[in-house]
């Protein structure tokens, strides 16, 4: 049987927004492991002691550096909120036979993220 | 209202065409004519060749899914009315091989539907004498949804993953698998997790959501197989916890 399959457009994922929305998702993870390597990079300055620290944060100061750590803020971004979107699919809570409704679960996924963020800027600041 | 609309068919008959062809009919536009009724005009007054797949005509057997307008639908199910003045791009369903003009290959969805064992599994089947497996309402409203699937594949042919990842199982596949798992009448959670865990299953999916938005059921097969995302985590770390204990 000679069957006909339909070869893959080069720009298909620009055909809806949901799959351009699916591959700049797919992308973002390359920026959360930038966001790590970035963060060993900051630890292993600590460590050094307080002229390499100097350094680190010269180094971070720099325009491409700056650049690059806002495009990866913003991939991130999109990748905890699309992630936080999804979570009231994936979860399904009943309380007392009934089930929690979705922007329930999704606040409660914001709210746990204020909390984490405030711990921990707690920690740097104080 | 006018009195005619434009089909835009897609064409392709093997020995004619090396790829398909797009071909002109003109149709009556009536009020409750499908366009799937449409094509049914073309085939009995205009061109008998046409060739393309129906049964019930009423969004039950799942038989005529086809791209109308770039967007996967049931054509029995898609009004022509919706779409005036026109034209109606017809085409066959994406992501399937085509065998001929608006009928696609579903061999690839026929052999990933048993793997995943879409029935109701018991350790020991209770004799029938005993009567009937009994669910409260409640149990029978955790699955529901999922059991109104009718196997039409408007989602396979919606999602970019499939289209990229062929050996993916796929949203209908995965979503008719958690029918049964969370049927409290069925015993076969683990039979079903070799290949749902497997990266061919669930964790090819990366939640584009456009399954859910075409299904014609209501059946959610994104949020299927998040559920199964999170049911799957959480054995595996019950695994590494506690390696000994089954079930
Ligand atoms: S999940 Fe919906 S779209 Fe997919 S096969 Fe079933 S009824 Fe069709
Ligand atoms: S003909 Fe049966 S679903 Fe359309």
């Amino acid at each position: 049987m000679s069957t006909y399959q339909r070869p893959l457009a080069l720009f298909w994922w620009l055909e809806r927004r949901s799959y351009l929305l699916f591959v700049l998702r797919e992308l973002s993870a390359v920026f959360v492991a930038w966001f790590v390597v970035y963060l060993l990079l900051l630890v292993n300055a600590v460590s050094d002691g307080a002229a390499s620290y100097q350094e680190f944060l010269d180094w971070s100061g720099r325009r491409w550096v700056v650049a690059v750590n806002v495009l990866a803020m913003l991939f991130v971004l999109l990748h905890a909120i699309t992630w936080f979107g999804l979570a009231p699919r994936a979860m399904v809570i009943r309380v007392r036979g009934r089930r929690l409704p979705p922007v329930q679960v999704v606040a409660a996924h914001y709210l746990a993220w204020l909390v984490l963020s405030a711990v921990v800027a707690w920690l740097v600041l104080r | 209202m006018a009195d005619e609309i434009t089909l835009e068919v897609a064409r392709y008959r093997p020995e004619l065409e090396s790829e398909p062809v797009m071909e002109s009919f003109q149709v009556p536009l009536r009020e409750h004519w499908a366009v799937l009724d449409g094509l049914t005009y073309v085939k009995d007054q205009l061109d008998g060749t046409l060739s393309f797949r129906w049964s019930c005509r009423m969004g039950i057997c799942g038989s005529c899914g086809m791209t109308v307008n770039g967007e996967p639908q049931l054509s029995c199910a898609t009004f022509l009315t919706d779409y005036a003045p026109g034209p109606v791009r017809v085409e066959p369903l994406r992501n399937f091989p085509v065998i001929r003009d608006l009928v696609i290959d579903i061999d690839d969805f026929m052999t990933k539907l048993p793997e995943v064992k879409p029935w109701i599994i018991r350790d020991v089947h209770s004799p029938v004498e005993e009567g009937e497996y009994l669910q409260t309402p409640q149990e029978l409203d955790e699955y529901q949804q999922f059991s109104m699937c009718i196997n039409c594949m408007l989602c396979y042919s919606a999602c970019p993953v499939y289209s990229l990842e062929p050996d993916f199982i796929g949203p209908a596949a995965i979503a008719l698998a958690q029918r049964y798992n969370l049927d409290s009448r069925d015993e076969g959670a683990e039979e079903r997790r070799a290949v749902l865990s497997s990266p061919e299953g669930i964790w090819a999916c990366t939640f584009v959501g456009e399954c859910s938005a075409a299904c014609p059921k209501g059946v959610d097969p994104a949020g299927a197989i998040q559920r199964y995302k999170l049911t799957a985590a959480t054995r595996s770390i019950k695994d590494l916890l506690m390696p000994r204990s089954r079930r």
